[in-house]
């Protein structure tokens, strides 16, 4: 079968993040927070998460005084991405009779 | 595991709504409004005063240091209405640490600048003509269909702002006596009923 499964995308607050860094070139941690109604800490271990398997990587900097972090997909993320789409699009397929 | 359909509708929907621009300021569409129905005052006394009580008899407009005056106005209205939301939607974002030039804000000026500059250069093209009956149907026309094609990337209520200032449009363009009206109603009242709509679902 076609694709693999991704144990990183099991989880839905993952699964989202990196849905949303396949269409937008960066995205800031506070948008995420905002649209993925998360708590900080929550989100935090997330992103940390897949900053770990260098699936997204950390930019730090700041807008006026206020500190600004925001992630940037790595090819190594949309590549693991893809291939989990195509897995469960393989999946539906399959199960069709 | 979730069913895969599950999954992958939502990865669709985060893909879209990711894509929307969200810091677009409530306020600065009452602003908007308020410079626009000044805007409409000013002009209304210009052609109108005292001859006709409601404006809704038109003459032509005939001289040309009237002509200037009011294109003057129309563009002083622009220029404060652009600024306004320029800052003020630039503070929104600041202030929710979130980044003004994204992708989506870049998608969501150009899905309404298309229509609205080409409204623009149309408008101008009626003042060269002299067909001035058509000017605020024109420019409610251009304005709504550019807002309802940038409501895919910003806030939703942007979609029925456009709705009503294309209907207030095709109504100014059939009945051309009450168009400084239905401009006023447009970009004046409309602004800011959902300017207000907004201030207060998502900017406090």
């Amino acid at each position: 079968m076609k694709g693999t499964y991704d144990k990183a995308f099991e989880n839905v607050v993952r699964l989202r993040v990196m849905s949303i860094l396949m269409v937008n070139t960066e995205y800031d941690f506070n948008s995420f927070k905002d649209l993925l109604e998360v708590t900080d800490g929550n989100l935090a271990s997330h992103l940390k998460n897949l900053e770990k398997q260098e699936y997204i990587s950390v930019n730090k900097s700041f807008v006026g005084r206020k500190p600004m972090t925001t992630y940037t997909a790595t090819e190594k993320g949309k590549k693991a991405f893809q291939d989990h789409l195509e897995f469960l699009e393989n999946l539906i397929k399959e199960n069709k009779p | 595991m979730k069913k895969p359909e599950q999954e992958l509708a939502e990865i669709k929907s985060m893909m879209e709504r990711s894509t929307r621009f969200l810091s677009l300021s409530g306020l600065a569409g009452i602003l908007a409004g308020i410079y626009a129905f000044a805007g409409a005052g000013i002009a209304w006394y210009w052609i109108y005063f005292p001859d006709t009580e409601f404006g809704t008899e038109s003459e032509p407009i005939s001289s040309d240091e009237l002509q200037v005056n009011l294109l003057a106005v129309a563009l002083l209205v622009l220029l404060l209405a652009i600024g306004s939301a320029y800052l003020l939607s630039q503070n929104k974002s600041q202030r929710k640490a979130q980044k003004f030039w994204s992708s989506a804000s870049k998608r969501f000026l150009l899905a309404l600048f298309i229509p609205v500059l080409a409204g623009g250069l149309f408008s101008f093209a009626l003042i060269h003509e002299n067909t001035y009956q058509l000017l605020a149907p024109a420019t409610l026309i251009f304005y709504g269909l550019g807002l309802i094609n940038a409501s895919h990337f910003t806030l939703g209520e942007i979609r029925n702002l456009g709705v009503g200032q294309l209907v207030l449009g095709i109504f100014a363009a059939f009945f051309p006596d009450f168009g400084l009206i239905c401009w006023a109603l447009g970009f004046g009242v409309l602004h800011v009923i959902y300017g207000s709509m907004m201030y207060y679902r998502y900017d406090r």
